[in-house]
């Protein structure tokens, strides 16, 4: 067979290699790697919109750290991280049980719990704001009318309330994403090892601790590492449901790099804001690719 | 498995089966009654007598003529769909070609780059989006559909790249290897042989990225500000929001519209969907 330059040139696998990862490694470069520096390079000066600044050093960060709304959104964000993700593994997993089992209908249940994950997010928060409406809100009718409540719960507009609130709507999203998951990991459980374990005497906690745990515990890892991420750099929630308020209470690292840097115009202090996120995530990444080296070696 | 006693089935199985389907689906149901209900009906507060939370004696299609008559919603509804096909197809093509040098080819960097393009994969929209704003003005691209084609790649090609590294491993090596002894070039036994064996893969990979562009909220609402350049995300939350009067009938009219290609496109490829989601997450 005839062969032209080209051909014979992608015969090479390095060859081949290169061209397939190049407009990959273009993209990824000028819109990832780019912004990147740019952004390290914005948080140590001083630009504003329209403004180019100078170098400033750590000036910055100096001033996020005697910033107190930015201590709080610090503070929420890593609690709302732990407490959403406590709450969206047990639920996930819990449901992921529920749904190993057989029943009629399986695949329509399977297939609509999906919803609130599949739903794009603002869309959906947009219907928990109008549910959490302190006058017109539909729980506080249900609570009125089951006699828990004789005044209104103000869900969104109490400082000390609006993070949970926020909390719930998050957990109720990645929930189903947990399970789904977590149940693709179930299935691949060989039922042998419990019946084996049954016959030995154990009992359903003991197969569920001794059996399921430890072999699901790979797909849960890399579920919750996932979900760390998502849910530490989470912006759409409480940009829909609270603006980051009330009185600043609500803020998490994104909506307030936001406020600063696009609503207030100071660029460089939004992109430190930004950037704060980046040792924990960092963190949490190179945790990730350690487990996955580590499974895969084993 | 053992069967216990039936009402032992009902309080461990069907009770919290049923109580994780009404949570997790009542807010749709909600969306929906608001929709149709009528803007008298709907400001009632909590604690009117005639508070009617669960249907609606007078049903009406006024918010829905609402939303597409008097605002860009139909224009955002075409913005979000064009983003989205295209910047998915681009996502495709780079990610399938990106995947299939990963997974099958030997070379130098090999292990570095698959780890670098996973690492991207990790990089929440939310660290970049002020020197991006920056770039996207400095390329003159703000408000323009390209803002979003360009950028919206950055998150579906890893994860594209790294759903097809596991769908490129699975295929069994012979495959090329007899095609190559017949004669065939290396690069016509990968887009000949390999490429229709992943058709699965690339359609959930595809699907996938598909939803995630629809979904994809900051890159929007910072790169674009013309209201009939907006997706509908940003659309929804910010024209039909002035200052602080909401308008409920229409915004739950535009949340649940808005939602429909995607549960089409959902409901149309749910194993697909569910496999580009586990995939993503298992590599």
């Amino acid at each position: 067979m005839q062969r032209g330059p080209i051909t014979r040139a992608l015969e090479r696998e390095g060859t081949l290699a290169f061209w397939l990862l190049a407009p990959t490694l273009v993209i990824l470069t000028l819109f990832i790697a780019y912004p990147f520096a740019r952004g390290v390079w914005l948080a140590l000066s001083n630009s504003t919109v329209g403004e180019p600044g100078h170098f400033v050093g750590l000036r910055n960060f100096e001033k996020l750290w005697d910033d107190t709304i930015f201590r709080a959104a610090a503070l929420n964000t890593f609690v709302y991280t732990g407490v959403t993700t406590v709450f969206k593994l047990a639920l996930g997993l819990w449901l992921a049980l529920l749904l190993n089992r057989h029943f009629r209908g399986k695949s329509w249940v399977r297939a609509f719990i999906l919803l609130p994950f599949i739903i794009p997010t603002v869309l959906s928060t947009l219907a928990w704001k109008w549910m959490f409406d302190p006058t017109f809100s539909v729980f506080n009718w249900l609570f009125w009318k089951l006699h828990i409540i004789t005044t209104r719960i103000n869900w969104l507009g109490d400082p000390n309330l609006a993070m949970t609130s926020i909390a719930a709507v998050n957990i109720w999203r990645g929930v189903p994403f947990y399970a789904i998951s977590l149940l693709a990991g179930l299935q691949t459980i060989n039922p042998d090892l419990h019946e084996a374990a049954a016959i030995d005497g154990a009992n359903r906690w003991h197969r569920f601790w001794h059996v399921t745990w430890p072999l699901l515990l790979p797909v849960t890892m890399v579920v919750v590492l996932f979900s760390v991420i998502q849910t530490f750099a989470d912006f759409q929630l409480v940009y829909v449901l609270t603006g980051g308020g009330p009185a600043n209470a609500t803020h998490l690292f994104a909506t307030y790099a936001y406020q600063i840097g696009i609503g207030t115009g100071l660029l460089s202090e939004g992109a430190a804001i930004s950037l704060a996120m980046f040792p924990a995530l960092l963190l949490v990444v190179v945790f990730q690719l350690w487990y996955i080296r580590k499974v895969e070696n084993r | 498995m053992i069967e216990g006693a039936r009402w032992k089935k009902w309080i461990w199985f069907y009770l919290p089966l049923g109580a994780f389907i009404v949570a997790l689906l009542f807010p749709f149901y909600w969306m929906v009654v608001t929709t149709v209900r009528p803007d008298g009906e709907l400001y009632r507060p909590w604690n009117h007598p005639l508070y009617s939370p669960f249907w609606t004696s007078h049903p009406t299609l006024d918010h829905v003529k609402n939303l597409v008559q008097e605002t860009l919603f139909n224009t955002w509804m075409w913005n979000t769909m064009l983003i989205a096909a295209v910047a998915t197809l681009i996502s495709l093509f780079c990610g399938v070609i990106a995947g299939y040098a990963l997974a099958r080819l030997t070379f130098r960097w090999a292990g570095l780059l698959g780890t670098a393009i996973f690492v991207t994969y990790l990089v929440p929209q939310t660290l970049l989006f002020i020197p991006l704003a920056e770039i996207i003005r400095d390329y003159r691209i703000g408000d323009t559909p390209w803002a979003l084609i360009l950028t919206y790649p950055t998150f579906l090609i890893p994860f594209c790249t790294w759903l097809m590294m596991g769908y490129f491993k699975a295929i069994p090596k012979e495959l090329e290897e007899c095609a190559r002894i017949d004669g065939a070039a290396r690069w016509q036994a990968m887009v000949y042989i390999i490429l229709p064996i992943a058709v699965p893969g690339i359609l959930s990979a595809g699907i996938f990225a598909f939803t995630l562009s629809w979904n994809e909220f900051i890159y929007a609402l910072v790169f674009l500000s013309s209201p009939e350049q907006k997706t509908v995300p940003v659309g929804v939350t910010s024209e039909l929001i002035r200052g602080d009067v909401f308008f409920w009938g229409a915004l739950m009219a535009g949340a649940l519209i808005g939602s429909i290609p995607v549960a089409i496109v959902y409901s149309f490829f749910v194993e697909h969907y569910v496999a580009g989601m586990t995939g993503s997450v298992k590599g």
